[in-house]
């Protein structure tokens, strides 16, 4: 007996997010996957998709007004419960860890759904990484940048080669046990404090 | 000091989260050797949901949730309790400025008066009606709130048809007023500061307010995880009594702006100062030129307001029923009698020496003027506690009472 396609739909406002979910679907061979990023005029979005999983992002404030809509009948044919069983304990926990949360129509049998939430989960969990990764990156670039501005600044003040301002820097950073984009960030506030700070009525000297 | 226990709380951007702020914030839960965590959260969805996996081991949460959860309503459950109650009152209906003209020209006061007010909106509901206009579309947080119930109590003692011929919506707290203003809703019912954000920004009016549905009446509750309750009675206790401490420091005038500018914050609900002031206050700014002076507006400590009383519970359960949400039968009464832990809440107290009811449910709105009541350690004032109404609600007679609101089968 041939089981009838799935309809999913996927409810996340952040579009990477949803459409890093939407291929993982696809490769699994979901074909009728759905993703709607505004809730606007959702409740007849839903009523015309008619979907058998429904995948929301945990962070959405919406979420109390989507359950609701989900236990009403007039917006969906069928009721909907939470999750693919209650009494799979791990895969719920693994689902709030990842943030993600799973709707399905009732009736719908487990092992049907395991594999769509599972793939939810692991392609959230995926994209935190990336997230964090891409925030590492951009904080580490932001080091990269107060360390240049710092070697610059004892450059000029101390007249230093760029060589020595930046053993400078490292050496007061091992010594304070510190960071050295710290250093760095607090030698640029200083310097920056004392360029403005000439005090009253010398604003206009330089 | 090394804290003894680790907690961690969910909360909702709300100025009713005051007890559990102040609680960590003025080192009241340190003092009880509690690490005490605090965790924002977008929806109530996602309280309930951190709480059933563990995330949190208490939470900010809306008085009738724990008991929904218990009977089984909601997608996701763990068994929830209630060992404490987190004040009484904080609510607000917001109507648009275009429905507060119209409301006026059929009565309404710029009192908050819950009788003259609720009649003028059922005239205008009626018009509609019969000129089979759109709905009057109005928004709660929850199915399962106070709001949602006591919007609904409110106008269906005013004879409103409140299933037919209004249309109530769900939305998250800090989108009310954005929805009043874009004209998506007409009115709502909200927790502080969110009515006051409306008139705050010229687009909406203050109609009446829970203190003049019904003074003196539950509304956000602390919930406990049951399991993690029963296996560390200990942490929970100091729990309470760090609570119980931070409720008294709410409810000291000279504290009234410290606390504001606390919940103002960033990390709490985020909004200007003057916002938090009128409820801590009591005096209401109901329109851009008028305040109110409402007394109990929101009760953080006075009247047992942290005392989880079983009544309060029955009450949402006898609302549940009223509106669908659940079937009546002495089992579901059962639950929502155990959902709700008085004897927790005197256990940890006890040591204080504080005042603490003797009784674990009383009849509801049957204080006409404030009455000292049986207690245990010092003396206990309760009420006045009316329903605008004048209904009572003796949790003893809940068959009746439940029978008495039983509407008429659809035609």
């Amino acid at each position: 007996m041939t089981l009838r396609a799935l309809t999913v739909l996927v409810i996340d406002e952040n579009r990477l997010r949803a459409s890093i979910i939407e291929t993982g679907l696809r490769e699994a061979g979901h074909q009728n996957v759905t993703i709607i990023h505004d809730i606007n005029g959702i409740a007849r979005r839903i009523q015309d998709i008619n979907p058998d999983v429904i995948v929301i992002d945990l962070g959405n404030p919406n979420r109390d007004m989507l359950e609701n809509m989900f236990q009403l009948s007039r917006a969906v044919k069928r009721p909907i419960a939470m999750f693919v069983d209650r009494s799979d304990v791990a895969s719920i926990e693994a689902a709030v860890e990842a943030g993600v949360s799973a709707y399905v129509v009732d009736g719908l049998k487990q092992e049907r759904v395991k594999p769509i939430l599972d793939m939810a989960v692991s392609r959230f969990n995926a994209y935190s990484r990336l997230q964090r990764e891409l925030d590492d990156a951009r904080s580490e670039l932001e080091s990269r940048k107060l360390v240049e501005r710092a070697k610059g600044i004892l450059m000029r003040s101390k007249g230093l080669s760029e060589e020595s301002a930046y053993a400078l820097l490292r050496k007061t950073a091992m010594n304070q046990n510190r960071k050295i984009a710290e250093i760095a960030q607090s030698l640029i506030t200083a310097a920056d404090l004392l360029d403005s700070g000439t005090g009253p009525g010398t604003g206009d000297d330089r | 000091m090394k804290a003894d226990h680790q907690i961690t709380a969910g909360f909702m951007p709300l100025l009713d989260s005051a007890l559990i702020v102040a609680a960590k914030e003025r080192g009241f839960a340190e003092a009880e050797g509690i690490d005490l965590t605090l965790a924002r959260e977008t929806s109530w969805a996602n309280i309930r949901d951190r709480l059933a996996v563990g995330h949190f081991q208490v939470a900010h949460m809306l008085a009738p949730m724990p008991i929904a959860c218990n009977l089984g309503l909601t997608p996701l459950a763990s068994r929830t309790i209630v060992p404490m109650a987190l004040g009484l009152g904080g609510n607000g209906v917001t109507v648009s400025l275009a429905l507060w003209q119209q409301m006026e020209e059929h009565g309404a006061r710029n009192d908050l008066d819950a009788a003259a007010n609720g009649r003028a909106l059922k005239a205008i509901v009626e018009k509609r009606v019969q000129a089979k206009g759109t709905r009057l579309r109005f928004a709660v947080v929850h199915p399962h709130s106070g709001h949602n119930y006591e919007l609904r109590y409110w106008l269906a003692a005013c004879d409103v048809d409140v299933e037919r011929s209004i249309e109530i919506v769900i939305l998250p707290p800090p989108l009310m007023a954005d929805a009043l203003w874009a004209g998506n809703i007409d009115g709502y019912c909200v927790g502080e500061p969110w009515n006051t954000a409306a008139v705050a920004q010229s687009f909406g009016h203050i109609a009446t307010c829970k203190a003049a549905i019904w003074r003196s009446s539950p509304e956000k509750v602390l919930g406990a995880q049951e399991r993690w309750a029963e296996s560390h009675p200990e942490p929970l206790s100091a729990l309470l009594r760090a609570l119980y401490r931070a409720a008294l420091w709410c409810a000291e005038p000279a504290n009234r702006e410290e606390l504001a500018r606390l919940l103002s914050s960033p990390t709490y609900v985020n909004r200007p100062m003057e916002w938090m002031l009128p409820a801590l206050s009591g005096d209401i700014r109901v329109s851009t030129e008028k305040i109110v002076r409402v007394d109990d507006f929101f009760v953080p400590h006075a009247k047992a307001a942290t005392f989880p009383w079983k009544s309060h519970a029955l009450w949402f359960y006898t609302q549940m029923v009223r509106w669908g949400h659940i079937g009546h039968d002495k089992a579901n009464e059962t639950v929502v009698r155990n959902s709700y832990r008085p004897d927790l809440y005197r256990a940890a107290l006890k040591p204080l020496g504080v005042a603490l009811p003797g009784a674990n449910a009383k009849v509801e709105g049957a204080l006409k003027v404030a009455t000292p009541v049986g207690s245990s350690g010092a003396s206990l004032t309760l009420g006045p506690d009316g329903l605008f109404d004048g209904g009572l609600f003796d949790p003893d007679q809940i068959d009746a009472y439940i029978a008495a609101q039983a509407r008429p089968p659809r035609p």
